[in-house]
């Protein structure tokens, strides 16, 4: 062998002084209270004498915001100088975003831990959990309970800042990524014009978080897979980012309300005309989540956890957390991006938009159980090759020929049928042309690499016996 | 005695390999050939590479501690004559018994070899990676070895059952 | 600015989800190649040589139940082959049929963890497992029928077996025998034409024929090295000349054809119990045997075809009512002599997959 590990030194147990606890409890109790004065504001409709229901958010979230700068405007605010006019309203914008993303995610979750295991039972022939509460229903309260009572270890050569750090950066991409969606006409927090832009920009940064947690647990495993999590991260930033493009490109806006608002407007998902970016969009995103059939960075039968091999107790469970949430957030990308978002040929107009949204995404989510649940790991290298070689040419060549399109419907004066139903078959055609014949081009070859069957023989013999029946090599 | 169904008596194999090879045999019996140990790399090669012996595949290596020597049993298969060959070295020395090392004709003894050294302690010159195997380097003795521990009036293997009465049946 | 690598050393193991068992890798990497291994051994060694020379014959069977714990039943046979041949004891027919039969269910309960735990080490993440499973559990309950125990089965006995099966077994085997194909196809259908699984396995772990004979590979990995070499036809024990199956062989040698290879075996196991059961005798299951068995001075070696390979038994008689020496030779240890040359220039997942191909039971390597 020719290098030998090195031995961590000893470290004192580590005690948090009372002082620092008396702090936090007090700083904690304070950002809660806060939370819950402004949700008492909002939702008891105090804002401008008017009620909001669920469905208004918007509004309701625009009243405040306004309100706030008009407060504002009046008393300049002692920190105007350093964060500009409107500090206030976006301090206060983002925590209610908070309290709701939170309540939406936690609820979700408990949920979903369930029903996903519950699915994948079902799909091994098991039963999956069934014996805490009713069908098990409490088993992700009583393991969130057994993650807590746990021993949050820290390893004795990790590096202990930035050891203690990714479980909590992780879970802000996440969270601030749910706030452009828009749940319903009127439904989201944070409606900005370049929404697309933001959900990119801000889900890249769960890569650092990822790095750091493997680069400061000091151990080899995390560190593989924090190192296949940049790499691939890298390269399924691109043909994600241009899978998005193509959609930006035919809807004409960046804003998530705007898109789902075209989809509804022209009585079309975007599965029907984007199927490239579609099904771009699904495969990278299962790459960046770290789901099977792409979840190189977490493999378990080699890494064994991946980045947070060293994560114990509730800070692995913070890691689980995001892991799901993250997998909720494409779920409800995809629908909002392919699937129309709330929109469903007019039905919207009597079933609420959220729900409407909500099955979507689960149909969407159910998806990235079911590959979950069926299908063996890519390798790095092979990964890595299809993302370079497969999925980046194809959505470029989808990106030219969205670009025509949109350029024909801008100029193009015909009924929507006509244009969108001409571009839906020409773009089905060429998904299976391209997705056909670019494999082909690559390399791929359907029956290579010999017989898929075990040869029969009746005889028995050594090395000639083989050489005479062919087998040997 | 008992013999495997397709073993090639040691007899038959004697009369080639010292044709062959004169002064290699040792001994032979219906069931084994007795090879001398210095001479055992040589014999196997030869028993590997003939035609007509075409022991192609070394399938089992073990050794037997009998008190004042130890016995290397090399258990070779032909697949293609489907007979199994047995030879034998018997190795005289017993505090530091060492033999030649069959590993650059078999691949297959690498790790055989390796266990015996572990347990029997019989050290195979030759071998690229001689080390412990189940055990850990400083092993105190050799556990297979019939002196091991060397507790007094302890003699290895059952003297006489516990519950052996003539006439009785086992159910 | 220069950057230069450097390599280090990866314990994969002696706890790693695809190790199978307290089973140690020293790896040198550099980055995800694979430069140098080592294999450490040993966790579970039990000295089950030495402890047999302190046991009469009979009280040595539960050992080669522990030796290797997923095909129990293939080590009881074993044994008892070499220990007959040793003493000269005759085992009536029906013993024999019903050693078959029991053998072959062995093989087929051990094939279907081992596929199963491959493709689970190809990132499949338990499902093949859980369904492979499904069938291991109808074959262990049918052990557990008939010889009371599951896992370690110490079902048979020197001169036949311990019981005949109770009259419940034959409607649950013809049952089993009945749905197996298409149990099979089932997972085939899942698992053959995967496009990830053949990206995965085929070329990874590698081994020419010869160098397969050479490095005294048995079972699978000799045939999926393509030599067809089956001790059930070669050297026929119990009643296997009077089966009629095929021996698969692969083309390649890689993990894929091993995979192949061990899915193909279980189907011609169930031609075989098939056969055994239409062909089971009526008449005695055992033969009564003395409390102390004391064979004659001399050695025999008596060895099967067991899920991983030529699983043997070297057991040396002076006479006495112990084994002068017991040596099991153990097929999942001497598999993985061509370990080292499998991975080494491979990527860490390719020797995993390599690894798992190999079918290694901890157990039966450190004995």
């Amino acid at each position: 062998m020719s290098s030998t590990l090195r031995q961590g030194r000893r470290r004192p147990a580590t005690r948090v002084p009372p002082g620092l606890m008396i702090v936090g409890a007090v700083f904690a109790l304070g950002f809660l209270a806060a939370n819950a004065a402004i949700g008492y504001v909002v939702i008891d409709g105090r804002l401008d004498g008017q009620w909001y229901d669920i469905r208004d958010l918007g509004f309701a979230v625009q009243e405040l915001k306004a309100q706030l700068d008009a407060i504002n405007d009046d008393q300049p605010g002692f920190l105007d100088d350093i964060v500009g006019q409107h500090w206030m309203s976006y301090a206060v914008g983002a925590l209610l975003g908070a309290i709701g993303i939170l309540s939406f995610i936690g609820g979700a979750l408990l949920v979903l831990i369930w029903v996903e295991r519950r699915l994948i039972g079902r799909m091994q022939i098991r039963r999956g959990p069934n014996r805490v509460g009713p069908y098990g229903l409490l088993q992700p309260v009583a393991d969130a309970v057994k993650l807590i009572q746990k021993e949050v270890l820290t390893p004795d050569g990790a590096d202990r800042i930035l050891f203690l750090l990714p479980p909590a950066i992780i879970f802000v991409p996440m969270m601030t990524a749910w706030g452009p969606v828009p749940w319903a006409p009127n439904m989201a927090y944070l409606d900005i014009n370049v929404g697309v832009l933001y959900l990119i920009a801000v889900s890249s940064l769960t890569t650092l978080a990822v790095f750091l947690a493997g680069w400061s647990s000091n151990n080899h495993y995390a560190l593989l897979g924090s190192m296949r999590t940049v790499a691939m991260m890298i390269s399924y930033e691109i043909p994600l980012s241009i899978a998005l493009l193509s959609v930006v490109l035919i809807t004409g806006s960046m804003q998530l309300s705007e898109i789902v608002q075209w989809q509804a407007d022209h009585n079309l998902w975007l599965i029907a005309l984007l199927p490239i970016a579609m099904v771009t969009y699904f495969f990278s995103s299962t790459a960046e989540l770290n789901r099977t059939p792409n979840d190189i960075a977490e493999a378990e039968s080699e890494i064994v956890a991946g980045f947070h091999t060293e994560y114990s107790g509730m800070k692995f469970g913070l890691f689980y957390a995001v892991e799901l949430g993250n997998a909720l957030l494409v779920a409800t990308l995809v629908a909002t991006f392919f699937l129309g978002g709330w929109s469903l040929f007019g039905l919207e107009e009597w079933i609420p938009g959220y729900l409407i949204l909500f099955a979507k995404l689960s149909a969407a989510y159910f998806v990235l159980v079911w590959l979950r649940g069926t299908l063996p790991r890519f390798r790095l290298d092979q990964l890595m090759r299809f993302a370079w070689q497969y999925l980046i040419p194809l959505s470029l060549f989808n990106l030219l020929i969205v670009a025509i399109e949109a350029s024909l419907l801008a100029r193009w004066d015909a009924p929507g049928l006509v244009t969108l139903g001409l571009f839906t078959v020409v773009n089905w055609g060429a998904a299976y042309i391209l997705f056909r014949d670019w494999a082909r081009r690559i390399g791929y070859q359907p029956d290579a690499g010999g017989p898929r069957r075990a040869e029969l023989t009746q005889q028995v013999g050594g090395i000639e016996a083989a050489h005479r029946m062919g087998t040997a090599t | 005695m008992p013999a495997g169904p397709r073993q090639l008596t040691g007899d038959t194999v004697a009369s080639a390999l010292s044709g062959a090879l004169p002064g290699v045999v040792a001994s032979a019996t219906a069931e084994w050939v007795e090879v001398e140990p210095n001479r055992i790399a040589e014999a196997l090669r030869w028993l590997h590479d003939d035609a007509e012996m075409d022991a192609k595949q070394l399938s089992n290596l073990c050794a037997v501690d009998r008190h004042d020597r130890f016995e290397v049993v090399y258990h070779l298969q032909s697949m293609d004559r489907n007979h199994q060959i047995v030879v034998k070295a018997v190795v005289g020395e017993h505090d530091d018994p060492a033999l030649p090392s069959s590993y650059p004709i078999y691949k297959g003894a690498l790790l055989q070899e390796r266990e015996v050294y572990d347990l029997m302690g019989i050290r195979f010159e030759g071998h690229p990676d001689l080390r412990r195997m189940f055990l850990w380097e400083g092993y105190p003795g050799f556990p297979l070895r019939k002196d091991f521990l060397q507790i007094p009036d302890h003699h290895p293997g059952l003297p006489k059952f516990p519950f052996e009465e003539p006439g009785v049946q086992a159910r | 600015m220069t950057t230069a690598t450097e390599p280090y050393v990866l314990n994969i193991g002696p706890q790693h989800p695809s190790t199978h068992g307290v089973f140690r890798l020293r790896v040198v990497m550099d980055g995800e190649r694979i430069q140098d291994m080592d294999m450490v051994v040993g966790y579970l060694h039990r000295s089950m040589e030495k402890l047999a020379e302190e046991r009469t014959y009979t009280q040595n069977i539960p050992f080669t139940d522990r030796a290797d714990y997923l095909a129990a039943m293939s080590g009881n046979l074993g044994y008892c082959l070499a220990v007959e041949m040793l003493s000269g004891v005759e085992v009536p027919e029906r013993a024999s049929y019903l050693r078959v039969i029991f053998a072959e269910l062995q093989r087929i309960a051990s094939h279907s963890m081992a596929n199963g735990t491959f493709v689970n080490d190809a990132g499949a993440w338990q499902t093949p497992l859980m369904y492979m499973f499904r069938e291991r559990e109808r074959i262990l309950d049918l052990f557990e029928m008939t010889g009371g125990a599951r896992l370690t089965t110490n079902y048979m006995r020197i001169g036949g077996v311990a019981f005949d099966p109770p009259p419940e077994f034959f409607p649950a085997i013809e049952s089993l025998v009945s749905d197996l194909p298409d149990r099979i196809d089932e997972y085939a259908e899942l698992l053959i034409d995967n496009e990830i699984l053949l990206a995965r396995s085929r070329g990874v772990g590698t081994i020419t024929a010869e160098d397969a004979i050479n490095g005294s590979l048995s079972g699978p990995m000799l045939r999926g090295s393509g030599v067809p070499w089956d001790l059930r036809k070669a050297e026929p024990y119990c009643v296997y000349d009077r089966m009629d199956f095929d021996i698969p062989v692969g083309r390649n040698g890689d993990a894929y054809d091993r995979f192949l290879v061990r899915l193909e075996e279980v189907r011609q196991s169930t031609k075989i119990i098939r056969q055994a059961l239409d062909g089971l005798p009526s008449g005695p299951h055992k033969t009564d045997i003395p409390l102390a068995l004391r064979p004659d001075p001399g050695e025999a070696y008596g060895r099967v075809e067991g899920p991983r390979g030529e699983l043997g038994f070297y057991v040396v008689s002076d006479g006495g009512s112990a084994p002068f020496r017991f040596h099991v030779r153990a097929p999942s240890l001497i598999n993985l002599s061509l370990l080292r040359e499998m991975a080494v220039g491979s990527s860490l997942p390719d020797a995993i997959v390599a690894l798992g191909s190999v079918d290694i039971v901890v157990g039966e390597i450190d004995r």
